[in-house]
């Protein structure tokens, strides 16, 4: 049987839910042993296999049409698709931004911050993602697994992708909740 | 016909970016652009919140360098109600900020740059990772691995977890260290001095087979930046800031609170990323590089001894001149690393450091604090205002990779110009337009607290606009 792929990326978080994965230590070469690891953000290839993969991770929330994309291909390529961390699950501490307002804080960014020179104006360029509200990764897609944590605990992000590339579905429950 | 190549998303970067590549008829580059593409606003939406939860808030902003945003934070906290932290409490911060340094530098040589290095910039793409590294070389794999976590339990013992760590709160810090704990730290010293050496003979070999690489690689002149010593020695958790320019001569020292008056930020409309630059010369004029090369360039040595020795033959290079070789980022990082170990074990040696003198509670209430350090990726500012009450009324975050912006999106252009000349453009050569990027260790999650998030995408645009190819791996 050829190995379970897995693929993940990151979106509006912080990227410490994946290294929480890297903090399984060794671990991960156990992993590594059982799954065919392909996109991720440590890896080169840039998106998930068309042909598809088992299991897709994604850490952060969506606030932006660019993260919108990377969340539609990956539930499209995914047979099963895990929302990471709390950003991903519930949308996080970005998600304060939607508090005070997408343009307030990009006016803020860009025209008001003391440091900045008389170029300041908010960046529009077609090549650039447009910014939009904070959503959690269930609000656009459908999701399977949740994994909640800021960042969820390294034992815990173990015992998922072991399940997972085990053809299990793990169970994220009682301690499993906790985060340290 | 004039053609637009993109790389998206550039990989084995930290955060998403994304490279555009514009080209003439006849198949030379025309400019190349790298777009850092996210925003959150952290600024904004910290309005109003209390400034003492700025040590848990901010260190969401990455999670690969949290403990930047936390001690900048703190440092920042304590000069706004006039707690100057008592010494114990400043050494136990530096060690924890060492342990970051370790962790954060190794992943980066090891992990993300490593696959280049030891399986080369052509290797296919599809093993051209952490996982073809443990194929190809398991030990110097499995020795990395341990790196990071020396590095990262580090953090853990001072603050409670890995990631976010509950440490440092205004005026000092929370948590005391035993003398088991102690001897724990200093237990893993030794392994992580023979990982960094390891790395350093892994740097010199490919220094050797790769002169040309290095040679032709984004090879251009700057300023640096890097916090120093009263003696302009090497210093990474507290002290003044020194600017030099090209040839390495001063261009000021200055304490973290009057960055104002010797920095500012321009704004170009592709890039979340805001573009730092030295006030006095004027942007681009003032541009300057911080990280790794930029420290040790700004720097006149490094106060400990292995890593000083290994400075000498750095700074042998280009004879004493600043470095100007993007790919020697590499080097310098190592050597930090070097550093970063060796005042571990200084720290762990003073005898304050087990001390319960750990917390000023007495207040001079300004309403007003900055608070500098230098990140693994280069010099990290947070200022804060507040109200009687302590509420935030205003938020500014300089972060490490915003200060390279400039830097990396010239290697970007230089090195599209130096290996895309006409024809065929092959998977290689983009993979080394992205390993400019990749040198100077991008936190693109730092970058983009204000700003955004960075996938690579390479898309190769004709004159007339139309895209002649779009490179994603898949
Ligand atoms: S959940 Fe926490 S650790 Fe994970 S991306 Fe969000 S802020 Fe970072």
């Amino acid at each position: 049987m050829p190995k379970p792929k897995i693929s993940s990326d990151w979106m509006a978080g912080c990227s410490g839910c994946h290294m929480s994965l890297l903090d399984m230590d060794e671990r991960i070469l156990e992993i590594i042993e059982l799954a065919d690891l392909r996109a991720t953000p440590i890896t080169d290839l840039k998106e998930p296999d068309e042909s598809g993969v088992d299991v897709g991770i994604l850490e952060g929330g969506i606030n932006n049409s660019s993260n919108e994309e990377v969340a539609h291909r990956m539930r499209a390529r995914s047979k099963i698709l895990v929302a990471l961390g709390d950003c991903a699950v519930f949308g996080g501490v970005p998600a304060l931004r939607n508090m005070c307002g997408t343009q307030e804080a990009l006016r803020r960014a860009y025209i008001e911050a003391e440091s900045n020179d008389e170029s300041g104006k908010i960046p529009d360029d077609p090549e650039l993602a447009t910014m939009s509200n904070v959503r959690a990764l269930h609000e656009v897609v459908d999701v399977d697994v949740f994994i909640p944590g800021c960042p969820p605990d390294a034992d815990v992000i173990y015992y998922a992708l072991k399940e997972l590339a085990q053809g299990r579905m793990p169970e994220i429950k009682n301690e499993k909740l906790h985060w340290h | 016909m004039s053609q637009k190549i993109t790389i998206e998303p550039v990989t084995r970067i930290e955060g998403h970016a994304k490279v555009t590549i514009r080209m003439k008829d006849d198949g030379s580059v025309e400019r190349a652009y790298l777009h850092i593409n996210e925003f959150r606003g952290f600024e904004k939406f910290c309005e109003g919140r209390p400034y003492f939860e700025m040590p848990s808030i901010t260190p969401r902003i990455c999670g690969i360098c949290p403990v930047s945003h936390h001690l900048a934070a703190a440092k920042a906290a304590d000069d706004l109600q006039g707690s100057p932290a008592p010494r114990p409490a400043h050494l136990l911060r530096d060690l924890m900020h060492m342990g970051q340094i370790i962790q954060s530098h190794g992943m980066h040589f090891f992990e993300l740059s490593g696959p280049d290095l030891l399986l080369g910039f052509d290797a296919d793409p599809a093993t051209r990772n952490v996982v073809g590294l443990v194929g190809a070389a398991p030990e110097i794999t499995l020795k990395a691995v341990r790196l990071r976590k020396f590095g990262q339990e580090i953090i853990r013992i001072l603050g409670g977890r890995r990631l976010h760590p509950v440490f440092a709160v205004p005026g000092g810090v929370n948590k005391a260290l035993q003398p088991v704990e102690r001897d724990t730290i200093l237990a893993g010293v030794d392994e992580a001095i023979e990982a960094v050496r390891i790395g350093l003979g892994i740097m010199r070999d490919w220094a050797e087979r790769n002169a040309e690489d290095i040679r032709k690689f984004a090879v251009f002149p700057s300023g640096y930046m890097s916090m120093v010593t009263p003696e302009d020695g090497l210093e990474l958790y507290d002290g003044d800031i020194r600017l030099v320019d090209r040839t390495g001569s001063q261009l000021e020292k200055f304490p973290g609170g009057s960055y104002l008056d010797i920095i500012a930020e321009h704004v170009e409309p592709w890039s979340y990323l805001k573009f730092p630059y030295y006030k006095k010369m004027s942007f681009p004029e003032g541009v300057y590089r911080v990280g790794p090369l930029g420290r040790l360039n700004a720097v006149s040595h490094i106060p400990t001894p292995l890593a000083q020795e290994e400075f000498k033959t750095y700074r042998a290079i280009n004879n004493g001149a600043p470095v100007e070789n993007t790919l020697y980022f590499h080097y310098a990082r190592l050597i930090e690393t070097l550093f970063a170990i060796e005042r571990v074990r200084e720290l762990c040696a003073d005898p304050d450091i087990l001390s319960t003198d750990i917390l000023n509670t007495r207040r001079d209430y300004r309403g007003e604090g900055v608070g500098v350090l230098e990140a693994p990726r280069g010099t990290l500012i947070h200022h804060y205002k507040a109200d009687e009450t302590g509420k935030l009324t205003s938020v500014n975050l300089i972060v490490a990779t915003g200060h390279n912006n400039w830097a990396m999106s010239k290697a970007v252009d230089s090195v599209a110009k130096t290996y895309i000349t006409g024809g065929e453009v092959k998977e290689g050569m983009l993979n080394r337009v992205e390993a400019a990027v990749r040198a100077h260790d991008p936190c693109l999650s730092c970058s983009t607290h204000a700003i955004g998030q960075m996938p690579i995408q390479i898309e190769m645009v004709a004159p007339g606009g139309e895209i002649i190819q779009t490179i994603t791996r898949d």
